[in-house]
């Protein structure tokens, strides 16, 4: 053996090539049957791709690096069932691109934070996190009511994660001016945006013009909500 | 061998009053060399000073001003990216091309024009990518943060740093390649690979600096951690222990204690490292086999690393006197210390049952930091101060004793760090874990927050002492560059590392 790599350390061409093989095979062996076995994301109802909206408030959370300090990944562990809900399934994730289960909680758990505070509580929360929980670490996020939201870029998102096989059909990829106006609006009637997007949140926005922080609500209030898991056949999942 | 053609006449014109008209010949190309070693410095001080800022933050989060360019979640990647690729990354340009031309008797492959580019191309990245961070522009995958133009330039920079280290391999004088090179060239292939894949993603316009990645979910997440690891693996350890395999013999004046040793670890490293990306994602949606495989890889890992500091540290074996005089070995001894304290600490967290409890909590965090400043800014502070005196021709430091105040100051500075962020963490864990008597969860979320706030103050003193020594260490070696007291007496030219000729083969 010692003998042999003396002739691998006096080849640059062969301790390149040899070095390559072995690095390479772990990453194979762990990756690849991610993508082919089945079972690997379960299959389950209700997980669907982001609403206009509710993606460009993904969007304002990963340029913020929120996953810096929230985990959205709740751990098949006794005690964070109990604190934040069901533990996460891999197709709850399905559509994140990227992925954002977080490796640090200085704050909460998000996975499962969609409708456990009002609309009201997350605008007041954002400007000011100190005013609602007096020992959070958060920043101010207040600058984000006065950003609005650019439509062109929302449907360059939804085209670009349905080129990478999001299902969205056409018609939601026709309509995501009108799809995204209509969440952000309390006022207006949420019946078609809820057809084409079963469980959307409305934000609370002033009706006249769509912000960021808008944005953010709708996508925190749909978060983890997709899933029945009153469904007593969701039990039965097997991964 | 010494680094200066002779005949030329002169000193090396490089920061000093007395420079010559003169400038001489380098039998290798040293330039680039010093220039990534000032970059180093610099980008250390910036590191450090960003850690102390973010720790601040954390200990009082009134810090972050309410500008979106100084929130936690913005300035967090500057931290990561400038520790790891900026100060750590400069200091391994500068020591592999400075230990690739020596050990091979080679000038750099590709000529003065690539080097520099190099160089400037890289420097050039660190400070795009620090900037669109804090403009809000990031992919948020930890750690492989910059933007898909950034990613694309990026990978230009790497194949180029690649042709350069692999042409000097290839045109070396020494028969056989020396063991510090197979881990230069271990980290920046992998590396290669790692940030290829890991950066695949969709861009929604040629003008717009967003994309989306092409995986996605329980995929995107493995893909990433096995990036993320291996981050650590090869940029932050195979790539650093290369660095001890030529730094300690020379430092020590004494051989690498094992050759053996030195293969059988080297080749079980790196196959084994790319095994333990799961653990980042124990108990998670990631399928159960996954995880365990990550697992037992991770504690097997145990064994190479330990071999890589055994290595090490033996390689003393007959110089330990050296340390009371040495304050510079001391810094690399030590890396070698902590190097095999995280790497026993690693293997453990990676338990699930212990990672149940130290996952998302500061542990990881305490963690990081003693391998990121005990062993990667160790050693590399430890080759710096032994590089500068030769790539300024200098007859030595300007002060030794500053070195041992720099040593004694970082190492409190660890030391703060790292037993407050265990003490918090296991806190932080119980606590989420916490049942009262009638078998509800006993703390709230913000309980457990505001039970960390003393361990955020002292981890933060923790981060001003390392800062400190830090600037110490700059004033020393600018002191070393330009001081008349370091100036080399022609007779003693070339001598400054004469004790230690016979320590690495070849060279």
């Amino acid at each position: 053996m010692f003998i042999s790599h003396d002739k691998i350390e006096k080849s640059a061409f062969l301790l390149t090539v040899l070095t390559v093989i072995t690095i390479s095979i772990g990453g194979i062996v762990e990756v690849v049957p991610l993508f082919t076995i089945e079972t690997t994301v379960e299959k389950v109802e209700g997980v669907r791709p982001y609403s206009p909206l509710e993606q460009a408030g993904r969007d304002v959370y990963v340029r913020e690096g929120c996953y810096t300090c929230h985990s959205q990944q709740i751990r098949a562990l006794k005690d964070e069932v109990e604190r934040y809900g069901h533990y996460s399934l891999a197709a709850e994730s399905m559509y994140d691109r990227p992925f954002q289960w977080g490796s640090k909680r200085n704050g909460p758990d998000l996975a499962r934070v969609g409708g456990k505070y009002s609309n009201d509580w997350h605008y007041a929360h954002f400007s000011h996190p100190q005013a609602m929980v007096p020992e959070s670490l958060m920043p101010r996020y207040a600058f984000l009511a006065t950003r609005e939201v650019d439509v062109a870029k929302v449907a360059r998102a939804i085209r670009a994660n349905r080129a990478l096989g999001a299902p969205y059909s056409d018609a939601q990829v026709a309509n995501v001016a009108a799809d995204m106006a209509a969440q952000a609006d309390p006022q207006v009637d949420a019946e078609t945006l809820q057809a084409r997007y079963p469980k959307a949140v409305q934000a609370s926005g002033d009706g006249r013009r769509v912000t960021e922080m808008d944005a953010l609500v709708a996508y925190i209030q749909v978060l983890g909500t997709m899933v029945d898991f009153t469904n007593p056949a969701i039990e039965k999942l097997r991964q | 061998m010494s680094d200066l053609a002779i005949g030329t006449g002169g000193m090396a014109g490089v920061g000093g009053r007395a420079t010559p008209a003169v400038r001489v010949v380098e039998a290798y190309n040293m330039d680039v060399v010093r220039k990534f070693t000032i970059a180093a410095m610099f980008w250390a001080v910036v590191a450090f000073l960003l850690g102390v800022v973010l720790a601040l933050q954390l200990a009082f989060p009134i810090f972050n001003l309410g500008f979106e360019y100084t929130a936690f979640g913005r300035l967090r990647p500057v931290h990561t990216s400038a520790a790891i690729f900026a100060f750590g990354g400069s200091a391994l340009f500068a020591t592999s091309f400075y230990v690739v031309q020596r050990t091979c008797h080679a000038r750099l492959f590709g000529g003065e024009a690539l080097a520099s580019f190099i160089f400037w191309g890289y420097q050039f990245f660190i400070v795009m990518a620090a900037l669109s961070y804090v403009m809000g522009f990031s992919q948020s995958l930890e750690y492989a943060e910059p933007e898909w133009h950034l990613d694309i330039f990026l990978t230009i920079v790497w194949v180029a740093y690649a042709v350069v280290f692999i042409g000097t391999l290839v045109k070396r004088q020494e028969p056989h390649i020396y063991v510090a090179n197979w881990f230069y060239l271990a980290y920046i292939l992998t590396v290669a690979v790692l940030h290829i894949v890991n950066n695949l993603a969709l861009p929604t316009s040629f003008f717009e600096a967003k994309s989306y990645s092409v995986f996605s979910g329980v995929q995107g997440a493995m893909i990433q951690w096995w990036y993320g690891h291996n981050a650590v693996g090869f940029f932050l350890t195979a790539a650093f222990l290369g660095m001890m395999y030529y730094f300690i013999p020379k430092q020590a004046g004494r051989p690498v204690y094992s050759y053996r040793l030195s293969v059988v670890h080297f080749w079980s490293l790196i196959f084994m490292y790319i095994w333990a990306g799961p653990h980042h994602l124990h108990y998670t949606s990631l399928p159960d086999w996954a995880q365990t495989l990550g697992m037992v890889f991770s504690i097997i890992l145990w064994m190479p690393s330990w071999g890589g500091m055994i290595n090490g540290l033996m390689t003393l074996s007959g110089a330990w006197d050296k340390l009371r005089t040495d304050p510079a070995l001391r810094f690399t001894v030590t890396a070698v210390g902590f190097y095999g304290m995280s790497t026993f600490e690693g293997p453990m967290m990676s338990i699930k049952e212990v990672n149940g409890l130290a996952h998302y909590t500061d542990w990881v965090i305490g963690h990081v930091h003693s391998g990121a400043l005990g062993w990667v800014a160790f050693v590399s502070f430890g080759a710096i101060y032994y590089l500068v005196p030769i790539l300024w021709n200098r007859a030595g430091l300007y002060s030794v004793k500053l070195v041992a105040w720099h040593y004694w100051i970082a190492t409190l500075g660890i030391v703060l760090y790292i037993t407050s962020m265990w003490v918090a963490s296991i806190m932080q864990g119980l606590m989420w874990r916490a049942y009262d008597k009638f078998g509800f969860l006993q703390y709230s979320f913000a309980e457990s927050v505001n039970a960390m706030h003393p361990y955020y103050v002292i981890r933060m003193l923790g981060g001003v002492l390392f800062l400190a020594g830090a600037l110490v260490m700059v004033f020393n070696l600018i002191m070393t560059a330009r001081s008349a007291t370091t100036l080399v007496r022609p007779a003693r030219a070339g001598s400054t590392e004469a004790g230690a000729a016979i320590a690495v083969a070849g060279e």
